[in-house]
């Protein structure tokens, strides 16, 4: 004890320390202190919202809830457009870490080669799409390989079962599942989804436990009828496009009408395209040339015509017109018939198809008269199918016409029409004279249409159309055995530039069971070039064998059982032009 | 006195204990509905493929090339077509 007491005072006394060190430390740690608590209460109070979201990332998450689009389905129900959920896989190239055995599993995966992929990986871009739009069984294989740097994502992808039979009438989606052509495009209002969100609480295993809120609602798409059908369209597609091929013809195409409802039952064009794997298809073959072009219909324009004639009374089905010597001249031009006819009736007109007749028949009516008719039968007015793009043809004001063009137009030329409107103008001739509205979705049945002209002279005009279908008309190949057909054809010039050329577009409208109609089949061939061009021979025959077989499916009683078809001998048939 | 509060206190602890089961049953349920919610998804979608499946077996244009080529199937001619009157034919 006394040692250390010792050894403490050998010690030379502490220096004195300056009387504000201690001050001056505990002032510094205050500071600090405060500091630290000011950084605190303002992450707790005024900056907090970046902790805040960090925190509730630890527990809450937005899930996202998909949402498809709606189906297209025929008016049976048979899909013609689907969408099902395939995965695009991608990478940030600059992450990838993987063995040459991984590497070569993922290329054996994605159905390439590991030097292909290899090649992909190395192109020097942060990102890239390795394989777009796979099966999810694919993905799954990828996502077990656990690559690091290979990431997947979520799509839809569009398939069309029907492939090119429907494609115009169907369209297709682009990117991001949005419509860009057809119905897809139209509809899609109807059709699309909007996927939504909400929030939920998740556990330490990442399953939701909770639900918090809904942020966005889920709006899936709808299913959409159209008034197609199927079966009728696949008949209307593999008959139009055996005679599109048969007659070496540019193009072609084909309506079936519902006479009840103006449903159209099924629309088909050649050239057409696949829409599954539309890649480098020409914008050509894409256009729905039923309702997008137009073209000069020829003597199928005849009814409507002889249909005013009657209307006013200027004529009845028995009064005798002149046709010699088969031409007709109005001021500097002359009309012709295809074969001389001497005095034919106005039935016997239609029959035959005379140009003189029908002129004559045109220039006893005041242009208003006609017009207004032509009008009525919807021709220079858009049909309205609820289809984009499609065109109202030419109906030039009555005021306009020159005594040569009324007389034309009587038999088609000098105005022009789509397939679906000269379709749908018949509905006049084989319902009671109303004009049905025309569309392609599904209806749930009858339809009100417009009158346009009293139910006997409709009457009056069926019979004169089923005369021409009979030997001693133009187009006796149009028979249907088992049934009464009524039809007319159309044999056109083609209108190139300024003038007429040597060009064809041969078309055939009609309707049977004329004793009730049911179906209107159009039919109009672009260009023939077989070596037979009337309408009478090119589209007749399509006609007859779309409309036998359509009838037949839709379980349509026959009105004239048994062997009804008489074909004229070769040397007596009729030939026809416009 | 001290016998309620007592009293109270227990109930206060079961009621606090129920509250939590509750709420453990509540996200265990809400985890399986979620389950059943993806299952169903995935369903719908093999719905959708199946369809498509379907449809494409049975395209009109594959029925009848089956129909024409293996199975020698042929349309009749009007010669070899009865028509019977049903109840209702004229």
């Amino acid at each position: 004890m006394t040692g250390l007491s010792a050894a403490l005072r050998r010690h030379p006394p502490a220096p004195k320390l300056p009387r504000f060190r201690a001050p001056l430390i505990f002032g510094v740690l205050l500071m600090m202190f405060a500091t630290l608590a000011a950084r605190s209460l303002y992450l707790q109070w005024i900056d907090n919202a970046f902790l805040q979201d960090q925190g509730t990332a630890r527990y809450s998450r937005a899930i996202d809830v998909p949402a498809h689009r709606g189906r297209i389905l025929d008016r049976l129900g048979e899909p013609l457009a689907i969408s099902t959920p395939v995965k695009s896989i991608w990478s940030f190239p600059g992450q990838v870490d993987a063995t040459p055995g991984q590497l070569s599993q993922l290329a054996h995966a994605l159905e390439t080669t590991p030097q292909a992929l290899a090649k992909k990986l190395d192109d020097g871009s942060d990102f890239v799409f390795l394989a777009k739009q796979v099966p999810p069984e694919v993905a799954e294989r990828i996502a077990a390989l656990k690559i690091k740097g290979i990431h997947d994502q979520n799509e839809y992808r569009r398939f069309y079962p029907a492939g090119e039979m429907a494609s115009h009438v169907v369209g297709f989606t682009g990117d991001h599942d949005v419509g860009q052509e057809g119905m897809e495009l139209t509809q899609q209002e109807w059709l699309g989804g909007k996927p939504g969100s909400r929030r939920v609480i998740i556990n330490r295993r990442g399953e939701a436990v909770e639900h918090v809120e809904s942020i966005r609602a889920p709006q899936p798409g709808r299913d959409l009828s159209l008034s197609i059908d199927a079966r009728l369209q696949y008949l209307a597609f593999r008959e139009l496009k055996a005679a599109v091929e048969a007659n070496h013809a540019k193009a072609g195409g084909l309506v079936i009408l519902d006479v009840e409802t103006g449903e159209i039952l099924a629309l088909a064009n050649w050239p057409t395209y696949n829409p599954n794997a539309r890649n480098r298809v020409a914008r050509e073959k894409m256009r729905n040339r039923a309702l997008t072009d137009v073209f000069e219909p020829g003597s199928t324009l005849k009814p409507f015509t002889i249909a005013a004639a009657l209307e006013s009374g200027k004529v009845r089905p028995d009064t005798v017109i002149e046709t010699a010597p088969g031409s007709l001249t109005i001021g500097p031009n002359t009309i012709h018939d295809a074969h001389k006819n001497g005095a034919l009736t106005v039935e016997q007109v239609i029959q035959k198809s005379s140009n003189v007749g029908a002129a004559k028949i045109a220039l006893s009516l005041p242009p208003a008269t006609m017009w207004r008719m032509f009008s009525e039968a919807g021709f220079g007015t858009p049909p309205n199918t609820g289809f984009p793009g499609e065109v109202a043809g030419r109906l030039r004001p009555a005021k306009t016409w020159k005594p040569i063009e009324q007389a034309t137009m009587a038999y088609g030329h000098g105005i022009s029409v789509n397939l679906v409107q000269l379709a749908r103008a018949y509905t006049i001739f084989a319902g009671d004279g109303e004009l049905k509205p025309a569309t392609l979705l599904k209806g749930s049945g009858p339809t009100a249409g417009r009158p346009v002209v009293r139910p006997e002279i409709a009457l009056a005009v069926r019979r004169m159309l089923e005369l021409a279908v009979l030997p001693g008309g133009t187009a006796p190949k149009a028979q249907v055995p088992g049934y009464r057909v009524a039809g007319k054809t159309g044999t056109a010039h083609k209108l190139e530039g300024r003038g007429y050329t040597n060009k064809y577009v041969s078309s055939f409208v009609g309707f049977a069971p004329a004793s009730a109609p049911r179906l209107i089949v159009a039919v109009m061939i672009d260009e023939p070039s077989a070596g037979q061009h009337f309408g009478g021979e090119v589209a007749a025959p399509v006609f007859s064998a779309v409309m036998g077989t359509a009838l037949r499916m839709l379980a349509t009683p026959p009105d004239a059982p048994g062997d009804n078809v008489i074909l004229p001998t070769q040397d007596s048939a009729i030939g026809e032009e416009t | 006195m001290v016998r309620l509060n007592l009293m109270l206190l227990a109930l206060l602890v079961v009621c606090a204990l129920s509250l939590v089961t509750s709420r453990h049953q509540a996200r265990k349920l809400y985890v399986e509905l979620e389950r059943e919610r993806a299952k169903a998804h995935a369903y719908e979608t093999e719905f959708g493929q199946l369809q498509l499946e379907q449809s494409t077996w049975g395209m009109p244009i594959r029925v009848e090339k089956i129909a024409r080529e293996s199975l020698k199937m042929q349309l009749p001619g009007p010669g070899r077509i009865e028509i019977v009157p049903g109840k209702g034919a004229r």
